[in-house]
């Protein structure tokens, strides 16, 4: 490094002028990648497990909304009585298990993708290919995904798949809430074909209250706990059950918005560049002191 | 202070048993990457839903990054705070830090699905993720330190270029180029070597950050808020340990003496950083109390306890005694010591620490995922090798100028 303490400075006031140039502008752009769409009249879907008799039409009327390969709707409620604890997976977006193993008599859960308040997924992805809408529903961009499935390891609940044995275009797969169906004013379709009336869509405000209700009403049928009201901030579907479903079926998961601590991390080492501008100018600063050591060789 | 040692072109021949045997493990990492590109990731490696990240993650990725850390450090070291006497390894370090972000450049290209969109985060910004943090930093310090290495393409070349054939009229064209390019990176190098710094300290400590997203799945031996700070202070102290082992495994390989002298006193700096991020780890585990968990032994409170005591107290001890820290085999062991702590850090947050809620099986790498990941580490060698061939990289002491020079360099550093 042949030049002089000038020259130094000059540049690096340019430096400085710059940064201080990204430093206005990059915020907003920031903020504007993460809009909190949280709206009062968003939708969601109660489950209500005691009600639920494990037909498993849901899963088909799921597959064929979807375009998947759905096959006899006869076969479904076998399924349900094999013991296995099936996820969703690339190739069923939502399954339906006996919440006892053992037990084939015990009530069945339906399980999917729970549509987070504050989904870690939205929060995780690298390029933003995973929004929250303002109906609840949180959908994946195939656009935008490069296939890194850092989504996979925030999910909570342990909900996205993905295609791993495609070559080209591997997608991430999970519910959708049925976006197409519901901006079109039709139910989702799990929701749409349940013959016994186990799942209600509607505002997840209204959905809590008549949880509450039904938990009031027959306290010696529900486990007084709705799971989802407030599990990671809050999720979209919510469960009522004759017993804790924690641990069961669902994870121990504290309240906190499933992100966690992630994003304040993240926005303390940024915030506003400080920090790097910050760091950037004491290294030049030392580095600048530091020049006199080797002043009678003049570089190399 | 005069310079005892120059920088020059390696001449001993390519090919050795040794080299034959890299070339080998490489073909066989590329065999296995083909079938991924043509088959999918599923067909190479053991991921699924439940375990979504591998080694390829883990190791190219998480410990890739993390042993590239001697690039920054020396940087820092012998740039930032003018240690003038550290010269001799910036270069075997800067073109290591190169060559190991190129291939975890790579590594990312090969594990996510759709390699053809990896440059969706430059246009697609989510300010929120970590990873994104972490792609941006990553792709800008490439470029940085490939602005870095270019001093060292023009010196080889000016005044040398000899193009082939019908391109020798340019001969001159492109010598004054260079010529041009070498100035103007004089005047403006000081920009990048700090940028690098920067750029460094950010993306390793948001390598850290990545994990914490998956909250309770991580176990509580390795998940902390202050992640962040742990993956910043083990590459701190992992820099330099990497500068040293590379050093004399080159030394030995190309028959040169080690630069005993300057590693030794460079080895001073490894224990206090060592110490920094054992007190970070030990203070971290007793404040969330989770000693606990190494109350039990199962194969989680192993690896935590080989990690900690094979990878940074043994090692600590080991650069505080002055008769390691003077001997070749002593630094090399010690080093080699603190780089495998760090890769089984890196190896134990992505890999080990991560229990998915549903899993109903555990995730060991599938053999062709470790070929891939050996693949890599061969080829990265082979080109290495071929880089100090090319370019002057590895100093060599000067011709005539023994004793005196070794006197120079000791007054020199006061």
């Amino acid at each position: 490094m042949s030049q002089n303490r000038r020259d130094f400075l000059k540049s690096f006031a340019a430096l400085g002028a710059s940064a201080a140039t990204l430093n206005a502008v990059t915020p907003q752009i920031v903020k504007g990648s993460s809009p909190n769409k949280l709206s009062p009249t968003r939708k969601g879907v109660l489950v209500d497990t005691t009600v639920c008799i494990g037909c498993g039409k849901c899963e088909w009327a799921c597959k064929t909304a979807h375009n998947m390969e759905a096959g006899d709707i006869e076969n479904y409620s076998a399924q349900l009585t094999d013991g296995s604890q099936r996820r969703p997976s690339e190739s069923a977006l939502t399954v339906v298990n006996q919440i006892d193993v053992n037990n084939a008599d015990s009530h069945k859960v339906k399980l999917q993708c729970m549509h987070c308040d504050h989904p870690a997924c939205v929060s995780a992805c690298i390029v933003g290919a995973i929004s929250k809408h303002e109906n609840g529903a949180v959908t994946w961009d195939t656009d935008k995904c490069i296939g890194c499935r850092y989504c996979m390891i925030a999910c909570p609940f342990q909900i996205p798949s993905f295609e791993y044995l495609k070559a080209l275009d591997p997608k991430i797969v999970k519910c959708d809430f049925c976006i197409d169906r519901t901006k079109v004013g039709k139910l989702p379709a799990c929701v749409e074909t349940c013959p016994v009336g186990a799942l209600t869509y509607g505002s997840r405000d209204e959905l809590i209250i008549e949880a509450k209700r039904r938990i009031d009403k027959y306290p010696g049928k529900y486990f007084n706990h709705v799971f989802g009201e407030y599990e990671v901030g809050g999720t979209s579907w919510i469960y009522l059950a004759e017993n804790d479903l924690v641990k069961t079926v669902f994870p121990k998961l504290g309240t906190n918005p499933a992100p966690g601590v992630s994003e304040s991390i993240q926005h303390g080492l940024f915030a506003y560049f400080v920090p790097p501008v910050a760091l950037y100018a004491l290294l030049g600063g030392v580095m600048w002191l530091s020049k006199d050591r080797d002043k009678s060789k003049g570089g190399h | 202070m005069e310079h005892a040692f120059k920088p020059e072109q390696m001449t001993k021949k390519y090919f050795t048993p040794w080299v034959i045997v890299l070339v080998a493990i490489a073909l066989n990492g590329l065999a296995f990457l083909a079938m991924r590109f043509f088959f999918g990731i599923g067909s190479v490696t053991n991921l699924n839903d439940q375990f979504p990240w591998g080694i390829w993650i883990g190791l190219d990725v998480g410990a890739g990054v993390a042993l590239a850390a001697g690039g920054f450090t020396t940087a820092a070291l012998g740039h930032i705070m003018h240690r003038d006497k550290y010269e001799v390894i910036i270069r075997p370090a800067l073109l290591t830090a190169m060559l190991g972000y190129t291939f975890v450049a790579m590594g990312v290209f090969v594990d996510i699905g759709r390699w053809y969109y990896i440059w969706h985060p430059l246009v697609m910004w989510n300010g929120n993720s970590a990873l994104f943090e972490v792609g941006i930093c990553v792709m800008i310090y490439v470029s940085v330190l490939y602005i870095e290495f270019l001093p060292i393409v023009t010196e080889r070349f000016i005044g040398r270029v000899n193009l082939p054939g019908f391109l020798k009229r340019f001969n001159l064209l492109v010598d004054g180029l260079l010529r041009k390019l070498d100035r103007g990176l004089d005047k403006t190098m000081f920009i990048f070597i700090i940028a690098g710094v920067v750029l460094s300290c950010l993306h390793q400590s948001s390598l850290g950050t990545l994990m914490v997203i998956a909250g309770p799945k991580m176990h509580p031996l390795w998940q902390t808020p202050v992640l962040p700070l742990l993956f910043l202070l083990s590459a701190f102290s992992v820099g330099f340990p990497m500068v040293i082992m590379e050093s004399i495994a080159a030394s030995k390989s190309f028959g040169l003496k080690p630069e005993t002298e300057v590693l030794s006193s460079l080895s001073k700096f490894i224990a206090p950083l060592l110490g920094i991020y054992l007190a970070a780890k030990l203070g971290d585990m007793f404040i969330r109390e989770t000693f606990v968990y190494l109350a039990e032994v199962n194969s989680t409170s192993i690896l935590f306890g080989v990690e900690l005591v094979i990878g940074v107290i043994i090692p600590l001890r080991m650069f505080m005694s002055s008769a390691v820290r003077e001997s070749v085999p002593g630094l090399f062991t010690a080093s080699m010591l603190v780089i495998f702590g760090v890769v089984m850090n890196r190896f134990n947050n992505f890999v080990t620490a991560y229990n998915p809620p549903y899993a109903t099986e555990a995730y060991f790498p599938s053999f062709g995922e470790i070929s891939v990941t050996l693949g890599f580490v061969a080829l990265e060698i082979l080109i290495y090798r071929l880089f100090v061939k090319i370019f002057p990289i590895i100093s060599i002491p000067i011709k005539g100028f023994g004793a005196k020079a070794k006197y120079a360099i000791r007054g020199g550093s006061k």
